[in-house]
């Protein structure tokens, strides 16, 4: 092919990203699965690129959990999404950015929803008015922080400390990469790469010194679904959807796996640990796991970051063996030590899972 | 440990491992075979597909994943009116690939002396 051709069919896959000025709305459960990464963003974000990032307290569900779940309407998530818009002009940003993958589906969703039918968005501008007298405007971008990342993954790369290789051998480490659902599947245009050649997660891999592997479930779904996990009688679904993946990754001998969604790490990592305790089989090397990462944590540790500031005691499968692979150093016995280095208790130990 | 929900079974098909000798054979007698486009059309009109869930393209479809049993049992449903050699688009006899098929597993049996 033509090189200049190629460029250009890619440039189609491309994704306006703004430098700066960013309102950040957070997600309703990543800081209960894993209480670091969102906090690793604004670190990353204000701190060491040095960006403006907004966020206020005020900022609520986007309702998309209960929209996926089947509980509530779509217009009340019309207004909920439109109370979000309203904070988002009353702090006078222009930019969003959404921490969860459903909350930026919802809204590709809703704003289509709202140009395809402007009717409907006249209806929800009245009752988000009788509701709680706000007004909004609407975004003039919308992004994932994941994009974000993305779009600065050189400069997170230019300043970190670590790359993610093997320091024994000097191999690149062979990384998974498992993006969320509603990121570009839905609204294919909205997503770095489009829903054929998504790119978020593995610009970021490559760009960090690591190897992207491709198997043959890779755009399988982590077996979350919502409705198949929250209703527990279809729960054995969401657990064999995982099941189906890791079989399918497993001959590949991947060091982690690294995603962008709330609902991916934790089912990624946590089902790992039924799995074993289930069948007995673990699907890292010597009866660990394979590490599960947000995109946050990972960039974290590229930077150097502390590894238990980053949260990552609270991972079930084991991450020491991936740190001890690059060299980044943590100290053991201040794994399970809060910011007040007092004692956060420990969890007892799987029975098949290797855990420390 | 007992979390009150299991793994199913997974229906996974691994292409590279599976047995195609008996597909394989059956496109050797009836070329045909290749070119059905899986449209459904002979499963739509089957007769008997109400009653023992016959359906050629589901047959073809087994064949192709080496579900030599489950094409088998398939096929006993059949009653070989022929209606489904009717509406294919591309023409395959249907009729008379399924004999073809019965011929095949009535040989196999007798090489493995059933």
């Amino acid at each position: 092919m033509i090189y200049q051709g190629k460029q250009k069919i890619w440039s189609e896959y491309q994704k306006e990203i703004p430098d700066d000025h960013w309102y950040y709305v957070r997600s309703c459960i990543r800081q209960n699965f894993f209480p670091a990464s969102e906090r690793m963003f604004t670190e990353i974000t204000r701190n060491v690129l040095g960006k403006d990032i907004y966020e206020t307290p005020s900022h609520t569900t986007c309702g998309g959990i209960a929209y996926h779940c089947d509980t509530i309407p779509q217009e009340t998530v019309m207004t909920i999404v439109a109370r979000q818009f309203a904070l988002m002009t009353e702090a006078g940003y222009e930019n969003y950015v959404a921490s969860c993958i459903t909350s930026f589906g919802n809204y590709a969703e809703i704003l289509e929803t709202w140009h395809e039918f402007p009717e409907l968005e006249t209806k929800i501008r009245e009752l988000l008015w009788k509701a709680c007298k706000k007004e909004f405007k609407k975004p003039k971008y919308l992004a994932h922080s994941s994009d974000l990342i993305y779009k600065f993954r050189g400069e997170i790369a230019a300043k970190g400390r670590f790359r993610l290789v093997d320091k024994e051998t000097g191999e690149p480490l062979r990384i998974v990469e498992h993006i969320g659902c509603h990121y570009a599947k839905m609204f294919p245009h909205k997503g770095v790469g489009g829903a054929e050649y998504p790119c978020v997660l593995s610009g970021m891999i490559e760009a960090w010194g690591g190897q992207v592997i491709d198997y043959p479930e890779r755009r399988h779904c982590c077996g979350y679904g919502f409705r198949q996990y929250h209703v527990q009688a279809n729960r054995g679904y969401s657990l064999s959807n995982t099941h189906k993946k890791f079989e399918s990754m497993e001959p590949y001998h991947p060091d982690a796996i690294i995603t962008n969604c709330p609902g991916c790490p934790y089912f990624l990592d946590r089902w790992q640990y039924v799995i074993a305790e289930q069948t007995g089989k673990t699907y890292g090397r010597d009866g660990f796991g394979i590490p599960v990462f947000t995109y946050e944590e990972l960039a974290g540790l590229v930077l150097g970051y502390d590894p238990w500031d980053l949260g990552l005691q609270l991972h079930q499968v084991a991450v020491e063996p991936f740190l001890d692979k690059i060299g980044i150093e943590y100290d053991p016995s201040a794994k399970y030590k809060g910011l007040d280095k007092k004692d956060i208790l420990r969890p007892g130990l799987p029975q098949n899972l290797k855990c420390f | 440990m007992e979390f009150g929900f299991k793994l199913s079974p997974s229906s996974a098909v691994n292409l590279d491992q599976v047995d195609l000798s008996l597909y394989e054979r059956l496109a050797a007698i009836e070329p045909d075979l290749r070119i059905c486009m899986a449209c459904g059309s002979c499963s739509a009109t089957c007769t008997a597909a109400p009653f023992t869930g016959m359906s050629v393209r589901k047959v073809i479809l087994d064949l192709q994943r080496g579900k030599e049993k489950e094409a088998a049992k398939m096929l006993s449903g059949c009653m070989l009116c022929g209606k489904c050699t009717m509406v294919c688009p591309r023409g395959i006899n249907t009729r008379h690939l399924i004999l073809s098929l019965c011929r095949i597993y009535g040989t196999k049996a007798k090489e493995e002396g059933k």
